[in-house]
């Protein structure tokens, strides 16, 4: 209480009266918001510092160690890296997570935008239809929903069942090795209310009078899409793209689950978290999973690095619409 | 889809123009139809998988694998009579408990820890604070995996494993950004009048957080404690990490043993606790819903 009350002495109008001069109590007071701010920041901070810099740094060394959590680490330079490249469970792993990731998203994000534009055409009595759409996100990453999952793409399950009614026989994605990607691939793309939600508020703050305009000038409704409606989304595009991907990368638990924990079938679910799991803690190669881990930081970097120097091409940051 | 959307944002204006209007009301209540019609069948094959889920419980072993369709032909509630009893000696009631000791205790400690973390942010002027600001936003981009090894191995050193401390120790610590975030971008947009009041009055920063902020930035604490209790009650990597008793085991991990033990013979039975196990998160999102969609909505805008 003593410091605030300095801080009020410091303020001209009783500058007068207060002890100190002016510049003085002025540094005081900056002082003590310092002081204010690291106490108000010290839980963030200590998490920061303990949980998650010092890990990173500690991950970083036994990248480039031989470690099995019971004996010390063996330092083995570059090493893991050099296994690495030979190991082809680990390129699989890349393979199945990058196609995950690279059809997935923009399919679940096209999604995302098709049904938000579905909903901003009009704006009443669409909050029920907001709210179901967006409950998947919420729970798709569960191990109930992914149980669920898979008993309805096995074999004679609900999906199996419609496709043999129209003569598709297709048999149990789950436990075929081409089949059970697209699974994985639906799975991400029921989860797409959470972009969607930031779509439709971005589609909502998209002024009326632009399409007006380009009414005026003749423009059809794919012509106002690309013209108007896109452009003016841009940043939002670019945001979810960027949250999107980097969450895909990180996929886990509904592949080890449909997986059983062993990436099966014929590795088909070995995703690159799954492997790095296996790795650690059922084969304790604690070094390897460490430099595989940061060999998927070092990916998210240069992925995140790439978007935001090609984002100048691309984003719109219109001034007039803030 | 995108035309009809286009076509909604003409015709809105155009309606309001007298010359044309007399043509315009019946093609309106079409295109009106016609976008009822494709929500409404678009919102069935969303909320199908639950639908399925949830008769599917009622379903008796047998007609997995024969019964393809939404109804059991001869409904039962065995399935949930046999689960009760729990797996592996332990009864399922157990198993609740332990979710929602990690759940309510994630709420409690990221609502302390990321509301003082977000008051420092957008209240105090600090020397630092643009860059720790920027740091922790960095964090919301950092995949998690390059943690998990050098966590484990901290928390294995301090006799840690198998509590609930490691599941629990960086919610109190304001790890996860997300909410911090949140937090920051609410008290970012309150008048600061109050505190300037407060301030004139006497009171310091504690007292400002505790008595204007605080009470102010009610709605950001809900929508965060709904995201951490369904995040936590949904986690599986942690208490798969961390857990190796299984009476301390939360619904994931029991739902994984009866995945694993039961999945070939007794289907019923692991749906009907992957229903019991999503029913709370459910509940709390029909609740909660307009908090929840709209602090996604928030985040995103501004991020």
């Amino acid at each position: 209480m003593n410091t605030t009350r300095s801080t009020i002495d410091a303020r001209p109008v009783d500058a007068v009266r207060g002890p100190g001069g002016e510049p003085v109590a002025r540094s005081r007071r900056r002082r003590s918001e310092t002081i204010a701010g690291y106490v108000f920041l010290s839980p963030w901070m200590l998490g920061f510092l303990g949980l998650t810099l010092g890990p990173m740094l500690i991950s970083l060394y036994l990248a480039f160690t031989d470690y099995d959590i019971f004996t010390s680490p063996q330092w083995i330079g570059l090493g893991n890296f050099e296994r690495m490249m030979d190991d082809q469970k680990f390129w699989d792993s890349v393979r199945i997570t990058l196609i995950y990731v690279v059809v997935g998203t923009p399919v679940k994000l096209a999604a995302a935008l098709a049904v938000a534009m579905l909903l901003n055409y009009r704006s009443k009595g669409t909050g029920f239809f907001r709210s179901a759409f967006y409950a998947p996100s919420l729970i798709g990453a569960s191990v109930s929903i992914a149980i669920v999952w898979r008993a309805m793409f096995s074999t004679d399950g609900p999906v199996d069942g419609t496709l043999s009614s129209i003569g598709i026989d297709a048999g149990g994605w789950v436990g075929d090795p081409t089949l059970v990607m697209p699974m994985m691939i639906l799975l991400a793309v029921w989860q797409f209310g959470a972009p969607m939600v930031i779509f439709l508020a971005g589609l909502k703050q998209v002024p009326g009078e632009l399409y007006e305009a380009a009414a005026v000038d003749g423009a059809g409704p794919w012509r106002k899409f690309r013209s108007v409606t896109l452009p003016m989304l841009s940043p939002v595009v670019f945001f979810n793209l960027l949250l999107e991907m980097i969450h895909a990368f990180q996929i886990f638990a509904s592949a080890y689950i449909i997986g059983s924990g062993t990436g099966g079938p014929a590795g088909a679910t070995n995703f690159y978290t799954v492997y790095l799991y296996t790795r650690a803690f059922a084969n304790n190669q604690m070094g390897y999973a460490a430099a595989m881990a940061w060999v998927l930081l070092m990916a998210v970097g240069v992925l995140a690095f790439i978007m935001f120097r090609t984002s100048k091409g691309w984003v719109h940051y219109g001034g007039d619409s803030r | 889809m995108s035309d009809l959307a286009a076509t909604a944002t003409d015709t809105r204006p155009a309606a309001d123009t007298p010359p044309r209007a007399p043509r315009r009301p019946r093609r309106k209540h079409v295109t009106t139809a016609v976008w009822i019609v494709c929500l409404v069948v678009f919102t069935a094959v969303v909320l199908y998988p639950l639908v399925w889920m949830g008769f599917a419980s009622f379903k008796p072993n047998h007609e997995f694998g024969s019964n393809s369709g939404l109804l059991p032909d001869d409904a039962t509630i065995d399935n949930y009579v046999k689960v009760l009893e729990g797996v592996a000696g332990i009864p399922l009631s157990r198993f609740f408990l332990n979710s929602l000791i990690l759940a309510v205790g994630s709420v409690i400690g990221i609502v302390i820890s990321a509301s003082m973390a977000a008051y420092a942010f957008a209240r105090i002027a600090f020397r630092g604070r643009g860059l720790f600001f920027t740091v922790m936003i960095a964090t919301l981009l950092l995949p998690f995996h390059v943690l998990i090894i050098p966590q484990y191995m901290i928390y294995r050193n301090l006799g840690l494993v198998d509590t609930f401390v490691p599941l629990l120790a960086g919610k109190f610590l304001a790890t996860e950004a997300f909410f911090v975030f949140l937090m920051v971008q609410f008290i970012r947009n309150l008048p600061r009048d109050l505190d300037e009041a407060a301030r004139i009055d006497g009171c310091g920063h504690p007292r400002i957080y505790v008595m204007i902020t605080l009470p102010l930035i009610k709605p950001a604490l809900i929508t965060s404690s709904i995201f951490a209790f369904i995040w936590s009650w949904n986690d599986f990597l942690g208490p798969l990490l961390y857990l190796n008793s299984p009476e301390k085991y939360p619904l994931p991990l029991a739902l994984r043993i009866f995945n694993d033990q039961t999945s070939v013979s007794d289907y019923g039975a692991t749906i009907a606790v992957s229903v019991l196990a999503l029913l709370p998160v459910l509940l709390f999102f029909m609740i909660f819903q307009r908090f929840l969609v709209e602090g996604v909505a928030t985040q995103g805008l501004k991020g």
